[in-house]
């Protein structure tokens, strides 16, 4: 027996109502494993005009590269004291930032492990579908040996590498249209 | 090391079943909708896996849209119920369903709605239910107003409640709108047509649900949600 999916609407301008309560910018509380890191940056419309009501959601591993899923064969070893998801709102400038411990590496295509990475989802009025992204570290050397971003053409996989800005600082930018749009992945 | 046995992926959407990257007469999706196509991916676990949104504490009203205020809202009570399954028929157990509406005068809690419609000083218009090991899940609200909207000269939003869904992987994330049966408006709305198949579209539409329906209380709708759903095997 199969089914089809119920197709995706738009969040609209009123998402606030119901997806506040979970709103989530520190995804790591203080006792977990690992690197802290900040994210900042700013989402824009094909003007190039801050998008001052979408959502990002992100899901990540832990520090050592586990996800808190029961379909990761290492989940036994995760870190208990980290879930890896948050739910992030841009502000009136277009503006979001957050918090979290850095990504250990997971297995990628072949097993061979992946660039430590962020899945994110990014979600607004006037966006159908919400769209999927990841977010790599630029101080990472593994970037160049990874599987999925060598599925991307080598002029835009900077638009999913932040940048590192010292400190555990990074800055990355959701750009929907335009020359440096954002790869959004499909799967 | 040997290759170790690739994941699963995901089941491609049939054509024409989901929106497009923009869909003009939406006039928002224009700058908004990402302007190339999406690079399609094989899934790692980043895909398959996500989060278990099953143990946040839901407020005592969450399945009651109806109550934690003074009085009553305004409008039609109705029950909402249905199940969450995946394409392979399964069900998707303890997973978080959120919600959100206008009221019955078509009106949202929001600073964003200027709607010269009055607000219901005993509604708020959000909730969270959990399913159940069955996949099922209920809720109980007020049957939500049509509204106006500027996306065109005489613009109306169908009455509708937006549903949030996450499901056991990234993959399977879905927000939806749930419409009722029978709205003259259906046909005029860009939204709601912003999916090309027919067929599909219906799948947006509640039904009326006798069973559902409680006696000198409410009426009852019935609004099952599909969930994509993983290959049965690599290969497929």
């Amino acid at each position: 027996m199969s089914f089809q999916s119920t197709p995706w609407q738009t969040v609209g301008p009123y998402y606030r109502l119901g997806l506040e309560p979970l709103y989530r910018t520190d995804i790591a509380p203080a006792i977990a494993q690992g690197e802290r890191v900040e994210v900042q940056g700013q989402v824009f419309d094909g003007n190039g005009v801050p998008v001052s009501d979408a959502v990002l959601e992100i899901w990540q591993a832990d520090a050592q590269g586990i996800y808190a899923h029961g379909e990761d064969p290492r989940r036994d070893d995760h870190d208990p004291a980290f879930d890896g998801w948050g739910r992030v709102p841009t502000d009136d400038q277009g503006r979001f930032a957050f918090t979290t411990v850095k990504p250990g590496r997971v297995p990628g295509l072949r097993g061979e492990p992946q660039a430590p990475h962020l899945v994110v989802l990014v979600f607004m009025r006037g966006l159908l579908q919400a769209t999927r992204a990841r977010i790599y570290f630029s101080d990472e050397a593994s970037n160049a040996e990874d599987g999925i971003l060598a599925l991307v053409p080598a002029e835009r996989r900077h638009t999913l590498v932040a940048q590192a800005q010292g400190k555990g600082l990074y800055h990355w930018d959701v750009r929907m249209q335009g020359p440096d749009e954002t790869v959004f992945f499909a799967y | 090391m040997s290759d170790p046995t690739p994941l699963r992926g995901y089941r491609k959407p049939y054509p024409g079943s989901q929106p497009p990257r923009i869909h003009l007469p939406y006039a928002s999706t224009a700058l908004r909708g990402p302007g190339t196509d999406p690079i399609a991916i094989p899934v790692t676990l980043s895909e398959v896996t996500g989060p278990s949104i099953n143990r946040i504490t839901l407020g005592e009203h969450a399945a009651d849209l109806t109550a934690g205020f003074p009085g009553q809202p305004q409008g039609e009570r109705i029950i909402v119920s249905g199940r969450v399954l995946d394409e392979n028929g399964r069900p998707v157990r303890n997973t978080v369903v959120e919600v959100w509406q206008c009221n019955a005068a078509g009106r949202y809690l929001h600073k964003g709605d200027q709607h010269d419609a009055p607000l219901d000083p005993n509604f708020k218009g959000t909730g969270q239910v959990l399913t159940d090991s069955e996949g099922r899940y209920r809720f109980t609200t007020i049957k939500p107003g049509a509204y106006p909207w500027r996306n065109h000269y005489n613009a109306w939003r169908p009455a509708h409640i937006h549903f949030s869904l996450h499901g056991e992987g990234i993959g399977q994330r879905l927000v939806t709108q749930m419409y009722f049966p029978n709205d003259p408006l259906l046909a005029f709305d860009p939204i709601y047509n912003c999916v090309d198949d027919a067929k599909a579209r219906e799948r947006m539409v509640s039904s009326f649900d006798w069973e559902n329906t409680a006696n000198e209380f409410a009426l009852g709708y019935r609004f099952d949600i599909v969930l994509r759903g993983r290959k049965m095997t690599v290969w497929e």
